[in-house]
């Protein structure tokens, strides 16, 4: 028998499977190359849901096989094992363990990194019991070899009993004959790896038996997780609880011994099939690179700079693309309202599309963050970022895998608060997602920006160092230190479920995969133009409505009294319109709710106007400034003048500048810590399956905003 | 199996090397986090090589059938070396 690399050598082999569209699901190591190879098989032709019930990404496209079969491609969560010991790893058994289910595959594609052959093979050996139809895509055969490991594909071949195809899925080696070997009658391993005890037989016998199981390992798998399948039910659950405690069923240690027996006989297999060169003297490179990058002093240097240089580039870099999308917005409705008129134009312009210019300016910002992001988990540098911050982390009840979504909630708490996914423990991800909203997301920045401009001189120290900088990442540091702080906080109020662990493998740098890198910013910014762009359009065509409709004949009254003040003050025409206009938002229903609210916000230092802002921002942040300039510009004439300008000439009831330090950096304070954004609460809500964790949130962050706003307004006033 | 009931005194663990110091895995003291461990390689008779540690000492990296594994300092004690 020999191995398929030739794919025209397989295609006379066998006959091609006559169905449609064939299901396979990918499944393998972490860092075994899956997501490359994901990649490759389905191209831009992929999307990300949810698997049922949990929320872990599942990630589906299609595959054209050959010209005449296209395959739903799964790609499951990274895993070491068929005992999944993380939420993700968890939807793979609920996948594999329930033949009935719609998502069943008919066949699956092991990736196997070719330098760690062994305890990439565990997980295919499990597989492999179950008599589920297998092709072992052997990934970076030739990084292997260059570190002088040199594998034997035909005996590996031999000793396993399923196509092997040697590939490089980074280069899109191999692929063509993978896709050919997938598309074939798929071939069953008859080699048993592990040999299932005598004595656990009848019950295993007895689970065979009610769930109708095709082999006895699966019914070893459903005595050790049980509790985890998702497809069984109470009276299942109950039977098998009773069946296993007769039996005096002891499921870790039978784990442990599985393990062990599974990789005895990895080794005796791989004798032949893997062949060493001990030809390496010096270390690795990767650990060389880590004696630079994860080093006492110069490794936070290091991390630091890059942490500068990320943000550098998400502020400065960003802010020429969102100067065109906002140049492009305020084109288009100008160039609507010159054409157009009516109630349902301006809902339009006003509405609807300053609602999603508000969504696309962001865009930019999180693409930027989420390139860097990418990148850096690309090359393996963030796995050592986790290293060097986990024990600092853990002082605060966070954990190393905390930073990336602390470091993505610079940009976005949406997609930020997705990613605490990969930290595997409970106490430790919910500490997690409650203090990320406390980073400054980009949608504080337009709030931060104006007010800033709008108070704090452009000074420029040593020639580069900018004041208003300085403030604004002063602003992002008081964000940061709320965030660990409250978690310490929350290390103390809850109870640890499970054990927190941080045993994971160091990958080797690499170099970023470009693919990879470009579909993790398209994804980012997907999720977020999806997930925050819905809420803020609805509120700003709310917005909008209130702002432009008041009850009964109060527009009316209120021209007939700015027409007649007009009179008395002997205004000119614009003078007059803007009266009218401001009279008119006064008694609208925006006014209204602005107004019942200022006895309450009064102490902070705000008006009407503010209150009408902090509510519709209690949606989302950004929409804050854009309040601000509906409220200041709504039934003005010319749009021209810029927020800054019409923002400094507010007066308050004294006749000075209304918003003075004070009442700028209470604002700022209260937008740093309050939680207005429904987007991130539904997220929240969603990640961690309840309403408590969202609720607390929005009380715990609005209550710190409160205090915090009313105290730097008494203490700068 | 290989778990020990009680730690033996004294016994060394992958803890106690010292950085490009080897050892060779004797058992596992913890049953949850052992069952983690086997999975990733560190199988009872395996060589092990304390690789490096973390700017602040924890955690560690240490060297398993060609691989690089990361673990905290806690995790690390309960390898126990021969």
């Amino acid at each position: 028998m020999t191995v398929i690399t030739q794919p025209e050598m397989v295609q006379a082999e066998k006959p091609a499977i006559l169905k449609s569209v064939a299901k396979i699901a990918l499944i393998g190591n972490p860092n075994s190359g899956k997501t490359s190879l994901f990649n490759q098989l389905t191209g831009l032709n992929q999307k990300v849901g949810n698997f049922p019930g949990v929320t872990v990404d599942k990630k589906t496209g299609y595959s054209q096989l050959t010209p005449t079969l296209k395959a739903q491609i799964i790609d499951l969560p990274g895993t070491y094992s068929l005992y999944p010991k993380s939420l993700d790893e968890r939807v793979i058994i609920d996948l594999l363990y329930d033949p009935q289910s719609k998502h069943y595959p008919d066949l699956v594609i092991v990736t196997a990194d070719a330098s760690n052959l062994k305890r990439n093979l565990l997980l295919y050996t499990q597989l492999a019991d179950l008599q589920i139809p297998v092709v072992l895509a052997l990934n970076m055969v030739d990084l292997a070899e260059s570190e002088g490991v040199k594998i034997d594909v035909p005996a590996l071949h031999r000793a396993l009993g399923v196509p092997i195809i040697p590939m490089n899925a980074r280069k899109g080696v191999g692929m063509a004959a993978l896709k050919i070997v997938a598309s074939q009658q798929p071939e069953i391993s008859t080699v048993p790896f592990f040999d299932i005890p005598e004595e656990l037989q009848p019950a295993l016998q007895s689970i065979k038996q009610r769930f109708d199981l095709a082999t006895d390992y699966l019914a070893l798998q459903y005595a050790h997780q049980y509790r985890s399948l998702k497809f069984l039910s109470e009276a299942d659950v109950q039977w098998l609880d009773k069946l296993l405690t007769e039996n005096n069923f002891h499921s870790n240690t039978l784990q442990g011994k599985e393990t062990i027996a599974r990789y005895v006989r990895i080794n005796e297999l791989l004798l032949d099939v893997v062949r060493v060169e001990k030809v390496q003297k010096d270390e690795k490179f990767s650990n060389r690179l880590d004696q630079i990058l994860t080093h006492k002093i110069f490794g936070y240097l290091i991390f630091f700079a890059i942490l500068f240089m990320v943000f550098q580039a998400v502020f400065a870099w960003a802010s020429y693309p969102m100067d065109l999308i906002d140049l492009g917005i305020t084109n288009l409705n100008g160039l609507i309202q010159d054409n157009f008129s009516g109630p349902l134009i301006n809902l339009l312009t006003e509405g609807i599309i300053a609602g999603l210019g508000g969504v696309l300016i962001f865009v930019p910002q999180i693409a930027v963050l989420f390139a860097f992001i990418a990148i850096l988990e690309e090359t393996g540098y963030m796995a050592r970022v986790t290293f060097m911050m986990d024990r600092i982390m853990r002082k605060f009840g966070l954990n190393g895998k905390s930073v990336v979504p602390l470091i993505s909630g610079v940009a976005c708490a949406v997609p930020a608060i997705m990613s605490a996914r990969t930290i595997e423990n409970w106490k430790d991800r919910m500490i997690t997602i409650f203090v990320t909203p406390l980073m400054s997301c980009s949608a504080r920045i337009p709030v931060y920006t104006v007010l800033i401009a709008l108070v704090v001189p452009e000074t420029y120290y040593f020639g580069f160092l900018n004041l208003q900088g300085i403030v604004l990442m002063g602003l992002y540091l008081v964000g940061f230190l709320a965030a660990i702080f409250s978690a310490l906080l929350l290390k103390v109020l809850l109870k640890a479920r499970e054990r927190s662990y941080f045993i994971m493998e160091f990958p080797t740098y690499k170099m970023p995969r470009w693919k990879n890198v470009g579909l993790t910013i398209f994804e980012k910014s997907k999720t977020f133009v999806l997930e925050a762009g819905k809420v803020i359009v609805a509120v700003s065509i709310i917005l909008w409505v209130l702002a432009s409709y008041g009850p009964g004949n109060a527009f009316e009254e209120a021209e007939q009294l700015a027409l007649t003040e007009a009179k008395v003050e002997n205004l000119d025409e614009v003078q007059t319109e803007n009266r009218i206009a401001s009279h008119q938002l006064e008694s609208s229903y925006a006014g209204i709710i602005g107004r019942s609210i200022e006895p309450a916000i009064k102490p902070l230092g705000y008006d009407w106007k503010i209150g009408i802002a902090l509510l519709t921002s209690f949606a989302a942040r950004e929409v804050f400034v854009g309040t601000i300039s509906t409220i200041y510009s709504i039934g003005e004439e010319e749009n021209v003048s810029t927020l800054k300008n019409k923002l400094l000439s507010e007066k308050d009831d004294n006749g000075e500048p209304f918003f003075n330090l004070a009442r700028s950096f209470s604002l700022m304070i209260f937008y740093l810590f309050a939680m207005q954004c429904i987007s991130t609460l539904a997220i929240v809500r969603r990640e961690t399956k309840s309403w408590t964790w969202p609720l607390a949130q929005l009380v715990y962050m609005s209550g710190l905003a409160y205090v915090m706003a009313f105290i730097t307004y008494q203490v700068l006033k | 199996m290989q778990k020990k009931a009680k730690m033996e005194q004294g016994q060394k663990s992958v803890r106690d090397l010292k950085i490009g110091e080897h050892g060779i895995i004797c058992c596992l003291q913890d049953p949850e986090m052992g069952l983690k461990l086997l999975e990733m390689g560190c199988l009872p008779g395996t060589h092990v090589k304390m690789n490096s540690r973390a700017p602040l000492g924890d955690p560690i990296t240490i060297i398993v059938n060609d691989y690089t594994l990361s673990l905290r300092l806690d995790e690390a004690e309960t390898i126990l070396l021969k």
